[in-house]
């Protein structure tokens, strides 16, 4: 019996604003910040506190629905979803329910079987939760996310509510994904969005992207649905990954079994690798929504989604598909430079700066050029090396001013002091020698100080002309042309061995 | 026992310092408001201080544009005033200070206004007599075993005897009006969306709005004109040009071209016959100052008390929801969170509030939305219509305030809905969004005060003040005081 797992998706996004959702204090980083220092009475729900709408939050909530092709509704409503929760301060959340910002998207992702389509059902502004530390009775600290229910061992729990009343964006899918692969695609691609469309750092980690898998499996070429399991805690591409794919195999485990699948919300336990259940559907919350009294309707205008679209910057896939189709570069390749939007950018400024063509840009940017920058913990928004002086140290390489090995040092260099690749080349003499005459005297002095190794050569042993070339190309430092330098100790051992 | 206007033209002429003034409330109430409680916060350290500073100001230039400079004023313990404690008639924020002060009271700050203290108020403003508070009720100046109405009673009482020219309150289905009806005093709710609603702790949010009490329009007016506008921090606040009411203080002014409407739907059979007949004797006497007078109807206004109901309790179980003991207020500890919750909610919220909470929770909930939030807000929009409607052919509506005059404390105390049906007349003006104003038009053969509502068009309180301040001119209801047996 073969069967097919149906996924969706509910993707929230903490959207780093200069402030909150409703209220003036700063967006920080939850980790790191210090607890309860970017807090203020409205956001930690004192009586007699009112929402405003941070207009930065729906500008952003614009982009990435516009970017996904969502039909906005220039009418939205904000609702109270109501539930008792020590991390939510008002004893509701502000959401929008009924009439959301924005519906019916799509974004295309690439599977094994070629070009998806997901479609996005809807697109929703709403406000984070605090969040809550809960202390065992041994000491241990234990952060949780969201509604986990704190353990019977808990000794007491703490609340910190930098996090409370953060621009969430709620992304939600329409059940089109059909495994694990087709999940992470998905959530590579809303990852490289965010980022572009500068609303977050994608950091699944910190927790500011939080993907949220709903699965079921139900025999191949049945209609009907099979019951629902959602997943938290995927704090990782990987975690999601693998968490979706235990889902998968534990759902048909217990169908094969002849069992049925509890509806029920698990989280993902990153050190067994396995899911665990955290509240079944008897707990299931009433959340009781109604519209939101403390806020109008939020009226987009014609006008602000139009300034949005025109200002939306070429998208991820849109850079992938002409990485591809103008420049012949792989899937893969196409897609490693598309993912980071500065490199996508660097290297097409590397790229129309000189005439090293496609190929060798690729290799130098994603490759020596990446390694420096992963070396040192940089992006490539923070590159000391600009496209344009790479482009212009490429250019050395291919008029054959310096080799390639001279070309990686010299980067170095670039990446190191700033210089330009000219200065570096000119300062340390570097100009690859490629006078003939010169190391035609190298080549000659290099044999005659070695007659066992040009006797073996002539005895048959041909590849220590290697080893020869390699003594030449010390002697001249490295500097030497080694097009010209292997042509002359090929024709200097040929004629050594025809006057024999 | 000076009026606001009053208490403005000698301060302005230095007849009177800010300091004796305040002083004379201070003694006022030291020796009457423990028979009647209107107070439940009195800073009067801090009052005279603000008063030294008001007298200072006053030879300043910036004093000269400060309208309430050196008036002393009480404000309804559900609005918030930065480092004054704030419990809004409830156990569940005793010893709760709140860290910011309300825009409208910071409004009457910035204009001078010195704050006495907070006023009693049914918990959470969940009340038509002041008997819910968990501090105890407060007791109506004109009759000590009658009720000041409410929620707002604390202030209407303290306005009634003499303790403070002016004091705020809130109205969310007949707060201001009804105890400005039982005390004998001027009270308006304004237009929803007129006045900022940042520190008063909500009760029902599309319904709340901060009102003023006063002895006449004329003071109701000043004060009214000073807090309202539309505030940044409360985004319901609509963005319309501040009112600022200007009255003619000659008694001249002709009520010529003003029409007012009688809705046969506030004249039934349950209104004391002495409140129908002092409003349509009112009503009468306006028709003699000129206006055009003609019945009208407001089909829909049977249907006002359901919807309040449902729509009012639905907004307060949410908004009640934050208080959970975890942040401020006291805690009931217990064994576990959730135990928390239920002891802290359970024990500190009164009856009325948990019954609100409950039946607020039910219509929300999963199954039961359509058939009651859902429904009732279809029919709170007939209500709107009907207004709508009515504000083609008048200008203004006007009826009673209540079905009776002040009713002796404890006389609902076992009967909710009765209670509930204090404010048929007063819900449907919350429901719509229009202003109400509540001022006096007789007294009833026990003594007590008799009230009339004027509603009117969206923003257009200036009409209403316009007509009530006339009628007043040519009247002396509102002149009359009680007389406190202490």
């Amino acid at each position: 019996m073969t069967y097919e797992p149906v996924i969706g998706l509910e993707v929230h996004i903490e959207m780093q604003t200069q402030s909150k959702m409703f209220c003036a204090c700063p967006v920080v980083d939850s980790v790191s910040a210090e607890p309860n220092t970017a807090v203020c009475p409205i956001c930690a729900g004192h009586p007699g506190t009112l929402p405003v709408v941070n207009a930065q939050a729906v500008e952003y909530a614009l982009r990435v629905a516009i970017a996904l092709g969502c039909t906005i509704n220039p009418v939205s409503i904000f609702a109270r979803k109501n539930y008792f929760y020590p991390d939510i301060p008002k004893g509701y959340q502000i959401s929008q329910y009924e009439q959301p910002l924005a519906l019916n998207g799509k974004i295309t992702i690439e599977t094994a079987q070629g070009e998806k389509v997901i479609r996005i059902r809807r697109v929703h502004l709403e406000e984070d939760t605090g969040k809550l530390t809960h202390v065992e009775a041994n000491g241990e600290a234990e952060e949780r996310r969201n509604e986990a229910t704190a353990s019977s061992q808990t000794a007491y729990s703490l609340v910190d509510l930098n996090r409370a009343g953060v621009p969430l964006l709620e992304i939600v899918t329409e059940p089109d994904f059909r495994s694990a692969e087709e999940v992470r695609a998905y959530a590579e691609q809303l990852r490289a969005l965010v980022r572009y469309l500068g609303v977050n750092s994608g950091d699944l980690e910190k927790g500011v992207m939080r993907i949220e898998p709903n699965i079921s499996v139900r025999r191949m070429g049945e209609s009907a649905l099979g019951t629902k399991v959602e997943i938290k805690n995927l704090n990782s591409f990987r975690a999601l990954e693998r968490g979706v794919a235990y889902e998968i195999k534990r759902h048909i485990a217990i169908l094969e079994a002849g069992g049925t699948v509890a509806q029920e919300t698990v989280g993902w336990d990153e050190t067994r690798q396995a899911t665990f259940s955290q509240r079944s559907k008897e707990d299931a919350h009433d959340y009781r929504y109604f519209p939101e009294p403390d806020l109008p309707p939020l009226v987009v205008s014609q006008a602000w989604m139009n300034r949005v679209r025109e200002n939306l910057p070429e998208l991820p896939w849109q850079i992938y598909r002409r990485f591809v189709d103008e420049y012949g570069l792989s899937r893969a390749e196409a897609w490693g430079l598309a993912q980071e939007r500065m490199a996508a950018l660097y290297f097409e400024a590397a790229l129309k700066a000189g005439s090293s063509g496609v190929r060798t840009v690729y290799a130098w940017v994603m490759g020596e050029l990446l390694s420096l920058l992963n070396a040192s913990g940089k992006g490539f928004e923070t590159c000391p090396v600009s496209a344009i002086e790479l482009a212009a140290l490429l250019e050395l390489m291919r008029a054959g001013k310096i080799n390639q090995q001279t070309g990686k040092t010299v980067l170095g260099e670039m990446f190191e002091s700033g210089k330009s690749a000219a200065a570096i080349v000119a300062e340390k003499g570097l100009t690859q020698v490629s006078d003939a005459d010169f190391l035609s005297s190298l080549v000659a002095e290099t044999l005659a100080e070695h007659p066992n190794e040009v006797a073996s050569y002539r005895a048959g042993k041909v590849t220590v002309s290697n080893w020869l070339f390699g003594q030449v190309m010390r002697k001249a430092g490295g500097r030497a042309n080694p097009q010209v330098v292997r042509a002359e100790l090929e024709r200097q051992l040929r004629i050594e061995q025809n006057t024999n | 026992m000076l009026s606001l206007t009053q208490a403005q033209t000698l301060l302005q002429r230095g007849e009177i310092s800010s300091r004796e003034l305040v002083s004379a409330c201070l003694e006022r109430i030291a020796a009457l408001d423990g028979a009647i409680h209107a107070f439940l916060y009195l800073d009067a350290d801090g009052a005279l201080k603000q008063a030294d500073e008001a007298d200072r100001k006053r030879k300043t230039v910036a004093g000269e544009h400060m309208p309430l400079l050196g008036v002393p004023i009480a404000i309804k313990d559900v609005l918030t005033v930065e480092g004054m404690p704030c419990t809004c008639g409830s156990k569940i924020l005793e010893g709760y200070i709140p860290p910011f002060t309300a825009t409208v009271v910071k409004k009457l700050q910035d204009a001078g206004a010195i704050l006495l203290g907070k006023t009693n108020t049914d918990e959470f403003a969940m009340g038509s007599s002041t008997e819910n508070s968990a501090y105890g009720p407060t007791r109506n100046p004109w009759d000590l075993s009658r009720a000041p109405g409410g929620s707002s009673g604390g202030s209407a009482a303290a306005v009634a005897a003499g303790f403070v020219p002016a004091a705020l309150g809130t109205d969310t289905g007949g707060s201001v009006r009804q105890p400005a009806s039982f005390c004998g005093v001027t009270g308006l709710k304004p237009t929803y969306g007129r006045a900022s609603r940042y520190g008063l702790v909500a009760y029902g949010s599309s319904l709340d709005v901060v009102g003023v009490f006063a002895h006449s329009a004329a003071d109701a007016a000043v004060v009214f004109s000073v807090y309202n506008g539309r505030d940044p921090l409360d985004a319901t606040t609509q963005d319309v040009p501040d009112a600022n009411i200007v009255l003619e203080t000659e008694a001249s002014a002709s009520l010529e071209g003003i029409r007012i409407g009688v809705p046969k739907e506030y004249f039934i059979a349950g209104v004391q016959s002495e409140v129908e007949e002092a409003v349509r004797a009112a009503i009468q006497k306006m028709a003699e100052l000129g206006a055009d007078v003609r019945e009208v109807s407001l089909p829909h206004t049977e249907y006002a008390l359901p919807v309040y109901y449902l729509i009012a309790t639905a907004e307060a179980s949410a908004n009640l929801a934050r208080f959970d003991g975890v942040r401020y207020g006291p805690r009931v500890s217990g064994e576990t969170m959730w135990d928390v919750f239920y002891k802290t909610r359970g024990e500190k919220f009164g009856d009325e509030v948990r019954r609100r909470i409950m039946l607020g929770t039910y219509a929300l909930s999963a199954g039961y939305y359509d058939a009651f939030y859902g429904q009732a807000q279809k029919v709170r929009t007939l209500i709107r219509r009907d207004f709508e409607q009515v504000f083609e052919q008048v200008d203004v509506v006007a009826c009673p305030v209540a079905p009776t005059t002040a009713f002796p404390l404890g006389a609902h105390r076992n009967d909710p809905l009765a209670m509930y049906l204090e404010d048929i007349f007063t819900l449907p003006a919350n429901l719509a969004g229009v202003p109400g104003l509540a001022f006096p038009v007789g007294f009833d053969a026990a003594g007590l005060p008799i009230g009339m509502q004027l509603m009117g068009r969206h923003f257009d309180e200036a009409t209403l003040f316009r007509l009530a301040h006339r009628y007043q001119q040519a009247t002396e209801w509102h002149l009359a005081k009680p007389t406190i047996d202490n």
